[in-house]
């Protein structure tokens, strides 16, 4: 295998003479039109793979690299300063293809996870339903023998990105028989199949990255099965941790740093600034709340990690960082609301300026304690698996799913 | 609070642990009558034994460390002390030694001031606050008025832990070349020391009058202009009372969720009510917040960085504030037991209090960190 520094100096050259250099990092302009980042994620993933620097975490029987997490580690930081295809990274390396890598067949590595690394296809999740959120293992969206495939009923929502996906895992129930863990499989889904009606979802702040999805009689082949029939859950357990790993950034199969242009929030720190209230004693205290809950973030962050890691703590404490992040992104748009003050009534002339900005992303202030599992989930999570309280009675447990009530 | 110890600093926890639980514990303090001294010298000379006053002190002015990491060994010692409610003069012993460390070298010479500390055979406390004022250490009301051979000092301080025993007191004070420090001896002519209520029952406080104190230049600590060194007392004391606080909370934590366990109400035991089992979850996210940030204090005034004084504000203004809510919610959540004198979760918020309180409120702290990230 090639040494890493060897990899890294072959990668800064060819970097240096391939990819374009980043533009400046000013604010992308408030629209709901992303078409063309992800025609552009596209072509940069082309060009990597062309180059031979895609997939580097990947095996080579799938159209990767099979090198080391030192080896992708060297590339992201060489990468800094160049345009790389950062919309691909999560959800469609970090979580699907690498779930695909543990639970799936060797034609669905082999197609997927290549077509992905060649640049030439999108993948995404449809785990949430519109029946709830957190009770993942309670889908009700269905699955039906047909022949030699199955016939798809039901409705997915919460996808991320599935707009600009080519291919969906999909959660379903194929056995309303057994108990809701064991009734369940994952498929593999064409998101523009027959049956599929996709809308995406507005959020407040009007971005629209999130979907909801209809199956309506969608037939898929029993090749489309990831695992085994009525093991889902197993894939599924998969999908959740590589999404949390994700999340704390402990994925090999992210390339690149930072994050695809979304609509930043503003910080206090630039609120205060923007608004010239820095003299203001009322407000430096606020300004200095802010900076001490976001260094306390950052290093719970670092002493879990370090912890988990070591065996000091059980793996169920990332909660306990979750739940920090929340409640730290929470106090952030707090603070700026109030450090804004009466700007945040009607901005900038006819834009919403920095103060209308604060206003805009204080309506999205609950994302932070409902995405990636809710804050309840999570002190959940934290009494019952870390203090070893009482776990909460649940009525469907070993029940039959088919007798589990789904409504009044 | 540390998540690996070393056989040494396991024993030097033990050891504290020992000698403390042997004295004072948790019902002689409750049971300590108004007036009684909180704890006596031949108890703080045998602590000196075991490391109490040597951590941040160099070895060649009798001190050392454990580990080689005198801050953190210091944060560790609190932590032991500070979960059974120490009384002793752990907290104004080591800032005043800090200061006196700090400078040495620079002024006047007071190495057998440092080595009678670390021994235990002296002790000495910070009068820096003043009367009907907040925490503003640099800009002192108490004035030193050079005079032949010396200065003349003026003025009156207060909160001085432990001003009743102390041997020595370390005086902020303002002269014409700005805020200096003196090491005044509590018996000097002129310097009258009257008790103060206390609401920590292990701690005592006193109000100190300096009537036209007379000392030597000798007296001086350093040289005028002593910000620096102030500031590096004030990283030493916020270090101990947050790593004391967290201790507290975690002892006040465990014995709530143990009380969640064994309390049943409707059948169930408490620790099974998801509005509960929630509330728990919140303070046990902020306990391993404040042990971080603690940690990261520590660490940062060990290594002198460059934002010490950052992340010691960090940790207070979090520490101090947090820490109410969490013990609150411990009295909340054991009902009305946890209000009663007979319940120990008192001693735990009242020490939780007056640490939020000295040596800046959590509000003094996030103004300084505003003040610093040059905001």
């Amino acid at each position: 295998m090639e040494s890493v520094e060897s990899f890294r100096l072959r990668a800064r050259a060819w970097l240096a003479e391939n990819m374009p250099r980043q533009a400046g990092d000013e604010p992308p302009p408030l629209s709901d039109d992303d078409t063309s980042d992800w025609i552009r994620a596209r072509e940069l993933q082309r060009m990597l793979y062309a180059g031979g620097f895609a997939g580097i975490c990947f095996p080579q029987e799938y159209g990767g690299l099979g090198l080391t997490r030192a080896h992708q580690q060297a590339f992201t930081e060489e990468s800094i300063g160049y345009e790389m295809p950062l919309p691909l990274n999560i959800p469609t390396f970090a979580i699907c293809a690498a779930t695909l890598l543990d639970m799936g067949t060797e034609e669905q590595k082999r197609d997927r996870i290549g077509a992905a690394i060649r640049g030439e296809e999108v993948l995404c999740q449809f785990l949430s339903e519109p029946r709830g959120g957190s009770d993942l293992a309670g889908v009700t969206t269905r699955a039906d023998r047909d022949g030699d495939g199955w016939i798809l009923n039901g409705a997915k929502t919460w996808s991320t990105s599935a707009y600009a996906a080519d291919w969906g895992l999909c959660l379903a129930r194929t056995n309303w028989e057994v108990p809701k863990h064991r009734g369940l499989t994952m498929f593999l889904v064409p998101t523009k199949a027959p049956g599929v009606t996709m809308n995406r979802i507005r959020m407040v702040n009007g971005v629209r990255e999130f979907c909801e999805e209809f199956f309506d009689d969608v037939w898929v082949p029993d090749s489309a099965v990831v695992g085994e029939v009525d093991a889902g859950w197993t894939v599924a357990s998969r999908q959740l941790f590589h999404e949390r790993n994700s999340m704390g950034g402990g994925s090999p199969y992210v390339s690149g740093r930072g994050h695809p242009r979304t609509v930043p929030k503003v910080t206090p720190l630039e609120i205060v600034r923007a608004c010239g209230r820095t003299e203001d004693p009322r407000i430096r205290e606020l300004v200095g709340e802010y900076l001490a809950m976001a260094a306390v973030q950052r290093q719970t962050s670092d002493r879990v990690t370090r912890a988990v890691g070591t065996g000091a703590l059980d793996p169920a404490a990332v909660s306990l960082i979750r739940l920090l992040h929340a409640e730290g992104a929470q106090l952030s748009d707090d603070l700026a609301v109030r450090i804004a003050g009466a700007g945040v009534a009607t901005g900038t002339g006819a834009e919403p300026g920095v103060a209308g900005r604060v206003a805009i992303g204080y309506l999205m202030r609950q994302s932070a304690s409902l995405g990636g599992g809710s804050t309840e989930m999570a002190r959940n999570v934290i009494s019952e698996r870390l203090l070893g309280m009482p776990r909460e009675a649940a009525p469907d447990r070993d029940v039959p799913f088919k007798q589990v009530k789904q409504g009044r | 609070m540390e998540l690996g110890l070393s056989p040494d600093q396991k024993l030097f926890q033990a050891s504290a642990k020992g000698l403390l639980e042997k004295e004072y514990s948790l019902d002689r303090i409750r049971d300590m009558a108004d007036g009684e001294p909180r704890w006596n010298r031949d108890w703080w000379r045998q602590g000196a034994e075991l490391g109490w006053a040597a951590a941040i002190v160099p070895e060649e002015l009798g001190g050392g460390s454990v580990s080689g990491e005198g801050v953190r060994d210091l944060a560790l010692l609190a932590e032991e002390l500070g979960a059974g409610l120490a009384p002793g003069p752990l907290l104004p012993v080591n800032v005043v030694l800090a200061g006196l460390v700090e400078t040495h070298g620079t002024g006047p010479d007071h190495t057998a001031e440092i080595e009678a500390l670390v021994a235990g055979e002296s002790v000495a406390s910070w009068a820096v606050y003043e009367p009907g004022r907040e925490w503003s250490p640099v800009a002192p009301g108490l004035t030193a008025t050079p005079a032949a051979g010396g200065f003349v000092l003026d003025g009156v301080k207060d909160r001085v832990e432990d001003a009743g025993q102390a041997d020595l007191l370390l005086v902020t004070a303002a002269t014409p070349e700005g805020v200096a420090q003196f090491l005044v001896p509590a018996s000097a002519v002129g310097v009258t020391v009257s008790p103060q209520w206390s609401l920590d029952l292990s701690r005592s406080f006193g109000e100190v009058r300096f009537d036209g104190v007379q000392v030597t230049a000798d007296a001086m600590v350093g040289v005028a202009g002593a910000d620096q060194v102030i500031e590096r007392q004030l990283q030493i004391a916020v270090v101990i009372q947050c790593a004391e606080v967290c201790a507290v909370l975690d002892r006040a934590f465990a014995m709530t969720r143990q009380w969640a366990f064994d309390r049943y109400s409707f059948g169930r035991p408490l620790a099974s009510y998801q509005a509960l089992k929630h509330r728990f979850a919140d303070m046990r996210t902020w306990l391993e917040a404040c042990h971080a940030t603690t940690q990261a204090a520590a660490a940062a005034v060990q290594e002198r960085s460059p934002n010490a004084a950052e992340l010691a504000s960090v940790a207070k203004s979090y520490v101090g504030d947090r820490s109410l809510v969490i013990l609150q919610d411990c009295v909340q959540l054991h009902g009305g037991i946890g209000v009663t004198w007979e319940h120990d979760l008192h001693l735990y918020l009242r020490r939780a209090t007056l640490d939020q309180a000295l040596y800046g409120t959590p509000q003094d702290h996030r103004l300084r960190l505003a003040d610093l990230a040059a905001i």
